[in-house]
Parts: structure tokens; C-alpha cells; sequence
């Protein structure tokens, strides 16, 4: 698929390699022809300012600006993800011996999860190179986000995904109509296969795959909305989740945006990754002080965080250590823990990835390798109710009683 | 040793040195001296795979069957005889 001169990515000029430095002209790829590496978007952002960003939806298309997007996205059909609240967690922080703690609640996109900010960066970006049908290998959260936004764009989606998926996250994909494929296997297979038909069906963008490099620019928005809602400042310490480790290393590169546009003061951050143990290979590598990372077999609840071999893996190890922060890792009881606490101290419900951060910044805090004093944001990626089984323990009525005052007062509830 | 004949299967990015092919047929016992046969018959394509120390670019994934090859024996993985050899290029997913 050729790009014509009428391609119209905003503020992007060019696909340059993380690894070796390449450049190309801005295209349907994601791998340099060189050496395999991952392809960056590089950008001329121009004269934008802030009360351009300021005047601008409240969604993430005020920062189309400095997106891979054209500059009229927000007038295409698109399902307008972003602009999530930040919650301050007073009671969070006291119950982990914090002096301040915010909560990034992107639970609120529209199919409740960050993935709608990247598919939306993809679906314009997929557009505007030609592609047909919008797909992706995923955990659930991204199948969500692809099948919705394909729907309201009134094109095809194609889905594949783990066979042993959470039932909630399988029912609120094929909802949306659009070809869901079950594959026998877990998602490191997925993603081989999607890469395999990437290959074949040239006009099918796999969000993640074959359109990563602008899908990826997506999670900028999460660090630039960060910034912004603090009042345009940067918060001293943040803790991410990680799968691919996309979402971490892009909330870094926001942040350095804002600081080099002048946006934001150039004040020190501190950025600190969050894994399930069953599926560590980031954290372990952390540990161990290697700066790649080896490949593992997930076993764990935390399935949106079940990526055995994280593409981004060793560019978080890069920015963790660059910023003087650390990555951690929690134990599935200890992730059942961390959405009990968050969903009994601030009134959020968070998926799985979400009990992870929650368990690995109290992990974190008892180490010392975080500061209780310096003001902490952390990412509540996802919704609970899309990993319901990981609560059933203890999330069970108080009592089950007659329709009588009396049996009220029988069962001590006074 | 025998070498048995092995298929590979070609991502896009390096097919221009397959004629625009996407599955070929090579020849070695392990994966190493299949990626040999390959350089041999398609020059150049092997400085792709390989970095100049002669390991698997760490953005390459190579399987043999549905194995990925870092899980077993990496370059000295056997290839048995009508094997399937898949190189992926890494950066996907998530």
C-alpha cells in the first residue's frame, strides 16, 4: 500500500527506528527493514501552545496536535476516549502511609479501558493509509476497544483472542458485532499468528501490529491529561502497569514532550513499573540488572497484564532506570487484594491490572524504593467489572434476611 | 549430519530478497545452519537475522513448529526434516 502526498498525519513527519536510527517515509509499517527494530514517530509539533490544547474537546483530540493524526479527526466517527478523571485518593494514600496520591481512572473510557486512546490514534492513522479492516490480537480490553470503535466507524473489525479469555471480556467484544476469533492458545500465540496474517491480508490494520507505531503515540495522552489536569506540572513519582510496556514508556516520552514544548516545568519524575508474578519478565529482568528481557509463560489472573514477551520490554527498563525508579511485582492473592483495597478506600473499581499497581505500589512503599513524601499518581487501566471471577471471594452480600425490621435487627445490622 | 529440507516462512519486510516470496524451502539440522543455507541462496537476508555477532537480533522471533526458539535451544534448535521455520518480527502486541 503506497502512501499518496494527500496522506494527512498532522504534526507527523517521519517512521524512524528506536534501535538503529532508520528513517522512512511515514507508511503502513512497524518494523525496520534494517534491523527488526520498532518504528517511533517523529514529529515537527510546530507553534502549538497550550491554549490551543486548552481550547480544544474534552477528550484526547485536544492534543491531536501532537498525534499522528489528521488535524479534523474529531469530525470522523470515533468513539472521543479520554480526558478520564484524576482522582485525588486521600483515604488510599493514609491506608498506605502516603502524603499524596492520585488515582488516573481510565476505567471511564467509552468500552472502559485505556485501549480506547490508542485504537482511537489507530483508526485515524488506519484510515488515512487505506486500510479496510480494523483488527487486533489482544487480552479483551483492546478487543473491546477495536470492535466498538470499528462499529461507530462503520467498517470491519477482526478479533482474535486467548481461548481461555475472562467471559465478561469475550461477551463485551462480540456485542459489538464484527468477526471475534477464539485461538487455541495464550496471547504470546495470538500475536504471532496476528503478525502471520499481517503479513498476508494487506489491507487489514492490526492496531498493534502492522499500525503499532501510531497506535502506540496513543498512550501519550494519558501522561500529557496527567500533566494538564495537575495543572501543568508533572507529578514526582508514577506508577504504571505493564504488559508490552507500550503505555509506560509512552507516558515517559509525553512528559518529555511537555517539557521540551515548554509546557511543563522541567521538574524530576520518578516512573515505576507493576507486573503479576505469573507473568514478571520486565520485573525480573529489573531485578536481576539485565537490560533484556527473557521471554515467559503467563500464569496468572491478571490476563490484560499476560504478555510473556513484551515488545517494549527492554525500552521500560531504559526509562525506569533512567528516571531512578524500580519495577515490581505481585502475587495473584496480593492482586485480589489491591482491587479490594482501592474499590474499599476510594469507590474504584479496577480490573486486575489495576489490583496489580495497587499491590506493587504498597510493595514499593514497604521496600522504600518510593517515596512516601513526594506526591504519587498511579493508572487504574481498566474496569472491574470486566474481571469479575478475580472478586467473587469476598465481594458477597453482608446478609440475606426476611423483610421484617426484626430480622433486620436479628442479623445485627443496626 | 543429515540436513533435512525445512519450509520458512518470510515476513514482508524481507521478502525483497525472496523474490517477494513468502515461504521457502531451505536446508540445515538446526536453526543456525538453516539461516546459513538461507544467506546462501538469498544473499544478505542472514546480516537481517543475525547481528554482527552472529545472535538473533533481539527484535527478530524465530519458531520451529509452534516453538519459540529462546525457549529452547535458540540457534542450535534442530530442524527435523519438513519442519516449519517462522522469523516474526517481535515489535507487536500489547
Amino acid at each position: 500500500m503506497a502512501v499518496t502526498s494527500a496522506t494527512n498525519l498532522g504534526p507527523a513527519t517521519a517512521l524512524t527506528c528506536r534501535e538503529c536510527g532508520a528513517n522512512y517515509d511515514l507508511g503502513p509499517r512497524y518494523a525496520c527493514e534494517e534491523c527488526f527494530g520498532p518504528l517511533e514517530i517523529s514529529y515537527d509539533f510546530g507553534s502549538i501552545t497550550k491554549a490551543d490544547i486548552e481550547a480544544g474537546p474534552r477528550n484526547i483530540w485536544r492534543y491531536r496536535g501532537l498525534l499522528p493524526v489528521p488535524s479534523n479527526v474529531a469530525d470522523t466517527p470515533n468513539t472521543e476516549p479520554g480526558w478520564t478523571r484524576l482522582v485525588r485518593a486521600d483515604h488510599l494514600a493514609e491506608a498506605l502511609g502516603l502524603r499524596s496520591l492520585w488515582v488516573k481512572d481510565d476505567s471511564g473510557n467509552p468500552t472502559h479501558s485505556f485501549k480506547d486512546r490508542v485504537v482511537g490514534v489507530a483508526l485515524a492513522a488506519a484510515r488515512e493509509l487505506g486500510f479496510k479492516v480494523l483488527a487486533a490480537p489482544s487480552t479483551g480490553n483492546l478487543a473491546n476497544a477495536v470492535a466498538a470503535a470499528a462499529a461507530r466507524a462503520g467498517i470491519r473489525s477482526a478479533v482474535f483472542v486467548p481461548e481461555n479469555l475472562e467471559s465478561q471480556k469475550i461477551i463485551t467484544t462480540a456485542v459489538y458485532g464484527g468477526t471475534l476469533v477464539t485461538v487455541k492458545g495464550n496471547y504470546d500465540d495470538v500475536n504471532r499468528l496476528a503478525s502471520e496474517i499481517a503479513g498476508e491480508q494487506e489491507d487489514w490494520a492490526f492496531v498493534n501490529v502492522n499500525v503499532r507505531p501510531y497506535y502506540a503515540e496513543g498512550s501519550k495522552t494519558i501522561g500529557y491529561e496527567i500533566a494538564e489536569q495537575l495543572g501543568w506540572r508533572l507529578p514526582e513519582q508514577i506508577v504504571v502497569p505493564i504488559a508490552s510496556g507500550s503505555q509506560l514508556t509512552k507516558i515517559d516520552k509525553a512528559f518529555q514532550e511537555l517539557i521540551k514544548l515548554g509546557f511543563v516545568e522541567d521538574t524530576p519524575y520518578k516512573i515505576f513499573g507493576a507486573q503479576a508474578t505469573g507473568c514478571s519478565p520486565v520485573a525480573e529482568a529489573f531485578k536481576a540488572g539485565h537490560d533484556v528481557v527473557r521471554p515467559v509463560k503467563p500464569d496468572t489472573i491478571a490476563k490484560s497484564l499476560a504478555i510473556g514477551n513484551p515488545a517494549d520490554g527492554p525500552y521500560v527498563l531504559d526509562a525506569v532506570r533512567r528516571t531512578g525508579g524500580a519495577i515490581e511485582d505481585v502475587s495473584d492473592a496480593e492482586v485480589v487484594e489491591g482491587i479490594k483495597l482501592l474499590a474499599q478506600t476510594e469507590g474504584i473499581f479496577g480490573e486486575t491490572a489495576g489490583g496489580v499497581t495497587v499491590g506493587s505500589l504498597r510493595k514499593l512503599i514497604e521496600s522504600g524504593a518510593l517515596d512516601t513524601g513526594a506526591e504519587t499518581v498511579i493508572i487504574n487501566s481498566g474496569d472491574g467489572l470486566k474481571t469479575l471471577d478475580a472478586v467473587t471471594s469476598f465481594a458477597r452480600p453482608s446478609a440475606n434476611i426476611a423483610p421484617s425490621y426484626d430480622a433486620f435487627k436479628e442479623a445485627g445490622l443496626a | 549430519m543429515s540436513s533435512g529440507s525445512v519450509s520458512v516462512r518470510i515476513p514482508t519486510i524481507l521478502r525483497t530478497y525472496t523474490g517477494g516470496e513468502s515461504e521457502v524451502k531451505a536446508s540445515g539440522a538446526t536453526l543456525r545452519e538453516v539461516i546459513a543455507d538461507l544467506e546462501a541462496s538469498y544473499n544478505g537476508i542472514g546480516a537481517r537475522i543475525l547481528d554482527d555477532a552472529g545472535k538473533l537480533r533481539r527484535f527478530v522471533n524465530v519458531y520451529v513448529g509452534d516453538e519459540d526458539v529462546r525457549f529452547v535451544e535458540g540457534l542450535d534448535t534442530p530442524t527435523a526434516e519438513g519442519a516449519q521455520v517462522s522469523i516474526i518480527p517481535a515489535v507487536a502486541g500489547g
